[in-house]
């Protein structure tokens, strides 16, 4: 038994704060979904309790079974039981998943012996293209495929807590299906799942245990999946106050680089 | 000539170059070496270059073939010692001393002689080295491919400089009209030292050459050498320049596209670390219609090592319907590294396309994040980065071998790295 428990963190980008005291506990086995509009701070939520360069946690705690992971770095957060599937998994040019994941298993200690045919199984299982799994990593993949590389990934590592942060962006319902149903395996086999998602209908797909609403920085409601529902006929409107939401552009780091030339 | 000629003016700075012997060329050339002497880093093909630091009085003059055998340098055996080639040649501190043609390819019309490299006249007064080679040089290494004769396997030059020799190194290479070839040379060193590479190649009618020069010199050594390409039409030159050894490694390369159609593929890579200096100069000439340069340079810089990359694309007005494609990408690994990227066009025809880019970036964080995401720690993060980062020069290596050393030399300096820190 698992769990993540992110007590009242308050979360600055570039000097600005972006959250203001969430608070949420996910378990094994348990879905969460975290919903909200586009600017509320759901991605910035996910990228700080992996510990994103620029992500700066002003106050609050979070601690996967009683450890704090503020102390961490992402890759050792990573090693102690999170997954983070991002919203646009980045690009890594030469470098393959298996090279990746037998990086990560090795560190763990563990031994990557028979990953060629793990992946081969964990991609049939998602319909990922098998030829895809020597490109590099996300290269020139569509985003659906994106998608499942991450599902593949999560399978592979099987994390306590996952982060899934859109995963619907790019895929088509049949694809969403398909890695829904992956995803709620992982559940059953005791994995945690902290959702983010703007779009209620995901849910459909991917059965929530509970739904809270971020806006303004700030968990405003918590609830079963009936909520989900509500906030699929009414929207967020009920939650925002006048104050207009985050702008997107101000919830990501800027990170100057002086050695590009163009 | 060649291997008997008697080298006696070492040091360079003396003015002896009365007691050259009886060739006048030489003799002429080596006094014009001591009037120019070492080049001014103030002139802009120099800047940056720590040539001024070179120590001529250190060097060794070599006047005959030594005999010496090649060492076999970090994975050679498993990655080249089994290959089948067509031709092994092996050269030391510039002096040919075998050559070996399998007798098929022979009895095909390969040739393969020692001989003076026809030097073309070049674009700007001889500097220095060039005309220490015009002095000093050996026969070269002179591969001759008939018209037509397509040459599957590739023709393997050995090339190793001993410890503090001055080696002028020849290479020349003709292809008929319609004939293929592959090259591959392979350059080493003992320590200390001064290569002077001259590569001369000629491309017939319809030719296609690959090539890839590996350099891995000690890190004591130097080299300053020239790549000099003429391509005729339809003619198509791949080559490969990788680079990982070597105190100061500086090649210029000049490429002319002379007939309609003709093709100039330059891939480089590159790694340096310690104090190390890579430069590379192109020069590409597009002096027909319809040519196409095509170039990328990816490097990495560690420590206090640094490299010069400076591009020159000219479209002469006969360069109708030409294609020009520049790219150097850099990653800066150590605080202290610089890299300096300075892709140039010079277009005298609007009926082009051309496009150039430059970066020098550190390790990409958002590729970091997501690879730290997955748990891979961050030391073999930057690795597995680094190394992927010059795949895309890898697999467009003209001779695979040279590629595969290629990576297994950067795995050892990102090992070195890893051990140090």
């Amino acid at each position: 038994m698992s769990e993540l428990v992110i007590d009242q963190l308050a979360v600055r980008v570039g000097g600005k704060t972006i959250l203001s005291g969430v608070s949420l506990t996910v378990r094994s086995g348990e879905v969460h979904a975290v919903m909200g509009p586009n600017g509320a701070g759901k991605s910035t939520l996910s990228n700080a309790v992996m510990g994103r360069a620029g992500y700066d946690v002003a106050s609050g705690s979070m601690r996967l079974d009683g450890r704090e992971l503020l102390a961490l770095e992402t890759w050792e957060r990573a090693q102690a039981g999170l997954f983070y599937a991002m919203q646009a998994p980045t690009e890594v040019p030469g470098v393959s998943l298996e090279d990746m994941l037998a990086a990560a298993i090795g560190a763990s200690g563990g031994a990557a012996g028979d990953l060629g045919e793990r992946l081969q199984t964990e991609a049939a299982a998602v319909g990922f293209d098998l030829a895809l799994l020597d490109r590099s990593l996300n290269v020139d993949l569509s985003g659906g495929e994106k998608k499942r590389s991450e599902t593949i990934q999560m399978s592979v590592l099987h994390p306590r807590i996952a982060l899934i942060d859109e995963l619907d962006s790019g895929l088509d319902v049949d694809g969403l299906r398909t890695v829904a149903r992956r995803i709620e395996q992982l559940t059953e086999s005791g994995m945690g799942v902290l959702v983010i998602t703007h779009f209620p209908r995901l849910l459909h797909e991917l059965k929530a245990d509970q739904v809270h609403v971020l806006a303004q920085g700030r968990i405003v409601a918590s609830g079963g999946p009936e909520l989900a529902l509500e906030l699929e006929r009414t929207g967020y409107g009920d939650y925002l106050e006048d104050e207009p939401p985050v702008s997107p552009a101000a919830s990501r780091p800027q990170i100057d680089d002086p050695f590009f030339m163009g | 000539m060649g291997g008997s000629f008697e080298l006696v003016s070492f040091p360079f700075t003396g003015d002896r170059a009365a007691e050259l012997g009886a060739d006048p060329a030489r003799a002429s050339a080596a006094r014009a070496a001591v009037e120019t002497g070492l080049p001014d880093t103030s002139a802009e093909v120099w800047r940056y270059s720590p040539v001024a630091e070179l120590d001529l009085d250190g060097l060794r003059p070599v006047t005959a073939a030594p005999e010496h055998p090649i060492p076999a340098p970090a994975h050679y055996d498993e990655e080249v010692a089994g290959i089948t080639v067509a031709a092994t040649v092996t050269v030391v501190d510039g002096f040919v001393t075998s050559i070996d043609v399998a007798d098929g390819w022979r009895a095909k019309g390969l040739n393969i002689s020692a001989e003076p490299v026809s030097v073309p006249a070049l674009e700007e007064p001889p500097n220095f080295f060039d005309h220490l080679y015009t002095a000093f040089a050996p026969d070269g290494v002179c591969i001759e491919i008939s018209p037509d004769l397509v040459v599957t396997d590739p023709i393997l030059i050995r090339s190793h400089l001993t410890a503090d020799a001055a080696g002028f190194i020849g290479l020349q290479v003709r292809l008929g009209s319609d004939s293929e070839a592959t090259v591959f040379e392979y350059q080493t060193s003992e320590g200390g030292g001064l290569a002077v590479p001259m590569t001369v190649f000629d491309l017939g009618a319809g030719a296609h050459l690959r090539h890839t020069y590996l350099q891995d010199l000690q890190h004591t050594s130097w080299q300053v050498g020239r790549m000099i390409s003429n391509v005729a039409e339809h003619a198509t030159l791949s080559s490969g320049l990788l680079a990982f050894g070597g105190r100061y490694g500086r090649l210029r390369t000049d490429t002319s596209l002379n007939g309609r159609g003709a093709k100039g593929e330059l891939i480089g890579a590159y790694f340096c670390d310690g104090n190390q200096i890579l430069d590379y100069r192109t020069f590409q000439q597009h002096a027909a219609p319809d040519t196409i340069s095509d170039l990328l340079f990816k490097g990495t810089v560690d420590d206090e090592a640094g490299s010069v990359y400076t591009g020159m694309i000219h479209i002469h007005p006969e360069g109708a319907g030409s294609n020009a494609f520049q790219t150097n990408r850099n990653v800066k690994l150590g605080e202290d590294a610089w890299a300096w990227s300075v892709p140039n066009l010079e277009i005298e025809n609007n009926d082009v396309r051309c496009s150039h880019a430059s970066t020098v970036s550190p390790v990409d964080p958002d590729q970091r994040f997501y690879l730290h995401s997955r748990g891979v720690p961050p030391t073999i993060a930057d690795r597995l980065i680094v190394a992927g980062f010059f795949e895309e020069a890898l697999r467009r290596m003209p001779v695979v071998p040279a590629a595969r050393i290629a990576r297994a030399l950067i795995s050892d300096k990102l090992d070195h790295r890893l051990a140090s820190r």
